[in-house]
């Protein structure tokens, strides 16, 4: 899942240097390393890639800064049970 | 060019192609001279469920899937662009937004509504000096206990003039929030805007907010997802349907266009055996099939929930925005001096064409946003 992850992260970067580094705990958001509509794309991403449902209670970019912090609410989710059973979201 | 879509939702949008020819366009040019959206074909809008188009059957919607949704968008705005540019701010900007980033109880409490047509919607992001630098809004929110306080003038807001329910982007220092707001709130105001260009009938006004307090109920998402995730959102949905505007204008373009080259004689044959006139329909009709095309794409991908769907959608506006305006511009071409008149529908589509490339994001940002991707994507590892 981190791979993946991460894999996705780096594909969507707005940096073109080859030699730019970020750990798992960099928050990706203040270093300026995606775009505003980033955050669109990463949620539809995590619901797709890994069946859960992120609902409007977890629009918390604490949730979302880092690979690692995306890893965990994945995690957590899943733990969770996925869905709330809301028709149409 | 034939999309099939299952038997419930093409005799929805037959109809809604049908309900565009005989009772939509025959209206439109009245509506731009008269700067406004008559009752009676919104009553018959809302009476048909297109207000709730997108929104799920067990919600009191139509249910259309998003590819049925742009195809009714285009079909509407064949008819009169006023009626889709309804679609657009009371569907895809608010009420596809309240059910992706909305609470249990926000949905259920305003899209039955919406969707019935009790409640018209509107969305209040653009500012008089706040436009494409949308995240530098200066609409202000303060927190007072479980209440907001809120202040600002918003720009451009279409149909908030008739509108009952507004989403509106609002700062608290550094956090961008979003809320619902109720047009009959104390201390809403809304100034129609005169002189415009395009979208006389969308009762486009300023929306000025004066110590307007709603409760906590009222945000949507969290305190400061109000740009980053809600705007966000709203304007990917709102893209998309743009997107279908431009290839709804541009077919009634060449329509249009082609028509007038067969009846018009000019040396003795009808202006359609030119060649050079050949060209410009050639090139339109190419036009038109390739923006179809592209919002087709991105309908399927957004049918699937792909997240390569939001640059799909990006790239489809910005295609179709520009196709509709040259087709429409080449339209006028065609009709010559009639094509200057209110006479003619052409001059009404070139105008309204322009504005589907500054809309829901300029031309200019979308490069940026395409760029940015064709950066990523594109090139020699």
């Amino acid at each position: 899942m981190r791979d993946k992850i991460r894999a996705m992260v780096e594909s969507n970067l707005n940096i073109f240097n080859a030699n730019v580094e970020f750990s798992d705990d960099d928050n990706i958001f203040r270093r300026g390393f995606v775009d505003s509509l980033f955050a669109v794309q990463l949620i539809a991403y995590l619901e797709r890639e890994f069946g859960i449902r992120v609902s409007n209670k977890d629009l918390d970019i604490n949730n979302f800064h880092s690979v690692n912090k995306m890893v965990s609410f994945v995690e957590r989710k899943r733990q969770a049970g996925d869905g709330d059973g809301v028709a149409g979201r | 060019m034939k999309i099939v879509l299952d038997a419930r939702q093409g005799r929805i949008v037959e109809d809604a192609a049908e309900f565009a020819r005989t009772v939509l366009a025959p209206r439109a040019r009245e509506n731009d001279e008269n700067g406004v959206f008559p009752r009676d074909v919104l009553a018959q809008m809302v009476e048909r469920g297109y207000l709730g188009a997108t929104i799920p059957q067990a919600l009191g919607g139509l249910g259309l899937d998003p590819v049925a949704y742009g195809l009714l968008v285009a079909a509407i705005e064949k008819g009169d662009c006023s009626a889709s540019r309804l679609l657009t701010v009371h569907l895809a900007l608010v009420a596809e937004t309240i059910l992706k980033c909305g609470s249990d109880s926000q949905i259920h409490r305003w899209i039955p509504r919406i969707a019935r047509g009790e409640t018209i919607c509107a969305f209040g992001l653009t500012e008089p000096e706040f436009g494409s630098d949308a995240a530098g809004i200066q609409t202000a929110y303060t927190v007072h206990g479980d209440e907001y306080r809120i202040n600002g003038r918003k720009r451009w807001i279409t149909f908030s003039g008739i509108s009952d329910l507004l989403l509106v982007m609002a700062r608290h220092g550094d956090v961008v929030s979003a809320f619902l707001i109720e047009r009959e709130s104390e201390g809403v105001t809304t100034v129609p805007q005169k002189g415009l260009m395009a979208g006389r009938a969308c009762h486009i006004c300023e929306v000025v907010l004066n110590d307007v307090v709603v409760g906590k109920e009222c945000m949507i998402g969290m305190a400061g997802q109000g740009f980053t995730y809600v705007a966000n959102t709203a304007l990917d949905y709102g893209r998309y349907s743009i997107a279908w505007s431009g290839v709804g204008l541009a077919e009634a373009a060449v329509d249009a266009m082609v028509s007038y080259a067969r009846q018009r004689k000019q040396f003795g044959q009808s202006i359609g055996a030119f060649q050079l006139i050949r060209e410009l329909i050639a090139e339109a009709v190419a036009r038109v099939y390739a923006a179809k095309s592209l919002c087709w794409r991105a309908g399927e991908m957004r049918k699937a929930a792909s997240p390569e769907a939001i640059i799909e959608t990006a790239i489809a506006k910005h295609f179709s925005a520009g196709a509709v305006f040259r087709t429409a511009c080449d339209a006028v071409q065609v009709h010559g001096g009639n094509g200057c008149s209110s006479e003619y529908p052409v001059e009404r589509y070139m105008r309204e064409a322009k504005v589907l490339e500054i809309i829901e994001g300029t031309a200019q940002i979308q490069q940026l946003v395409i760029s940015q991707h064709g950066l990523r994507r594109f090139g020699y590892s």
